[in-house]
């Protein structure tokens, strides 16, 4: 199963509300996926298949190796599922 | 049997808060195995922020002394993780029942008067829960009418807050879908209201070029540490050498004691962060998924971050200015008798950024620039002004950063004084 990480400045809030959205969206497409969120710091030091977040803190991710997904708008299920569909 | 129900399990704020989310886990229908581990991570997260507190207190405890020493007035860093990990010890009980039950008549006042909001913000709920109870206490209440009163405050602040700013938050994001959930609410309604009056929304802060380097303090850990050592070393070098190295460091290097003081208080911040991250990870589905069947028509209230995307150049235009009216707040406080505020770049950057998103979105850069100034004053003067209400309650050295949470603590102390109950 592929590992989906949710990120955010304080790994509190908002990457909360993606992670549960992010959630939403892979039930809607019938995928299966373990979703989990954090911090910034913490990010650089775990591993997974997929990192979510705003562009300017995933962004800060992006060393080549890494899977990034950068969200506009962080509460549109459409868009999650669009930029997720190939990567699952 | 029934002092052991009341005093050790009741009593005791993890216990109480795993009880809760042991409760919210069973509510959804989760697998045996999800509910066993939801449980014990809720406690867990408990126990790690007061792990978090005992760290932040050492190192808190050695700038309150430095600076001290060094300007003969009190210095004090808001920081809302500090506060309310130092609190816990002491108010932790309240906190958590004022948390639970305020969630409670937010669903209440969701579903049947208009403020169709879900506030779903569980960190700030859980920082608001422990403002209340410490004001409610220190303004002389206790007992069940402290929980009862406190958590219909709680409820009123969870939905009033969002519905103050949902016309800005319509014409930022364009929809009509989902609130912003967070408590520097006033700081953004001032900013919204000065670019509305002072600034021009033709010209956006999108049109210019902003440098996006600024970006790495969107890291927290980094953003603290930062600040922290500038600060630590800042004030190291006026407090001198002799007494740092006599009274504090025992012997080491006072400039290397400084540096390893300010990282040790951004590790007890990090600490803190993952103690309240597993804290509200059960916690907040359950009371969305409650939410959603008794109060179906609401609006998820969200943490302010969720606008910075719709305008990013104001978050950067945002924090500068924001910050610098801290810094600038620091050299005014004192002039008139309150204590030090030291500006934290964490609650700069997030209330700074969004009060700037705000202040674009009714008056252009005029109104970004202006509107975070005004927001960098706010959360300099009121947690200030808190302080002088609060009194003596036991964790100078911090207090509560956002905006509302000044607010509703000044108004809450402000009225029991008036009422004659303090």
């Amino acid at each position: 199963m592929k590992k989906i990480m949710v990120v955010c400045g304080n790994g509190l809030g908002s990457s909360f509300i993606m992670e549960i959205n992010v959630k939403k969206a892979l039930t809607e497409m019938g995928k299966n996926a373990e979703v989990d969120h954090t911090d910034l710091t913490s990010a650089r030091t775990v591993q997974a298949d997929i990192f979510i977040g705003a562009a300017d803190i995933v962004g800060q991710l992006a060393d080549g190796k890494r899977e990034i997904v950068s969200l506009e708008n962080m509460m549109s299920i459409p868009e999650i599922k669009s930029k997720i569909e190939t990567l699952i | 049997m029934l002092e052991i129900i009341m005093k050790d399990i009741l009593g005791v704020p993890s216990i109480l808060v795993g009880l809760f989310a042991f409760i919210g886990l069973i509510l959804q229908r989760k697998s045996s195995a999800d509910i066993i581990s939801g449980t014990l991570k809720t406690v867990m997260g408990f126990i790690i922020i007061g792990a978090g507190a005992g760290v932040l207190i050492g190192s808190l405890d050695v700038f309150s002394n430095m600076f001290n020493h060094a300007f003969h007035v009190q210095g004090v860093i808001p920081n809302n993780e500090a506060i309310v990990a130092a609190a816990q010890s002491k108010f932790g009980t309240s906190t958590a029942l004022i948390m639970v039950f305020g969630m409670i008549v937010n669903i209440i006042l969701a579903r049947f008067t208009r403020f169709k909001y879900i506030f779903l913000t569980g960190h700030h709920t859980l920082f608001m829960a422990c403002l209340i109870a410490v004001t409610l206490s220190v303004g002389g209440m206790h007992g069940a009418p402290l929980i009862i009163i406190g958590s219909i405050i709680l409820g009123l602040c969870m939905v009033l807050f969002p519905a103050i700013l949902q016309p800005f938050v319509r014409q930022i994001t364009g929809t009509n879908d989902f609130a912003v959930g967070h408590f520097g609410t006033i700081g953004y309604f001032v900013s919204a209201k000065i670019g509305k009056w002072f600034g021009n929304k033709e010209k956006s802060t999108e049109e210019i070029k902003v440098p996006k380097s600024l970006g790495f303090l969107r890291d927290t850990s980094v953003a603290v540490s930062l600040t922290m050592t500038l600060f630590f070393i800042i004030v190291a070098l006026f407090t001198g050498q002799d007494y740092i190295e006599k009274n504090l460091s025992g012997g080491s290097n006072y400039i290397v004691f400084s540096f390893m003081q300010a990282i040790t208080f951004a590790a007890a911040v990090y600490i803190i962060l993952a103690g309240v991250r597993m804290l509200i990870a059960e916690i907040v589905p359950a009371f969305k998924g409650i939410a959603e069947k008794v109060a179906p028509e609401t609006k998820p209230a969200l943490d302010v971050p969720t606008v910075f995307p719709f305008a990013p150049n104001a978050v950067i235009i945002g924090f500068l200015f924001s910050f610098l009216a801290g810094l600038i707040s620091m050299f005014l406080l004192p002039v008139i008798g309150l204590k030090v505020i030291v500006p934290g770049l964490v609650p700069h950057f997030f209330t700074g950024a969004a009060a700037g998103v705000f202040g674009n979105v009714t008056g252009g850069r005029r109104g970004a620039i202006l509107g975070s100034f005004a927001n960098g004053l706010i959360i300099s003067f009121l947690p200030a002004i808190l302080l002088v209400l609060l009194g003596n309650v036991g964790f100078e050295g911090t207090t509560f950063g956002d905006a509302d949470f000044g607010v509703v603590g000044i108004l809450i102390l402000s009225i029991l004084k008036l009422l004659g109950v303090a």
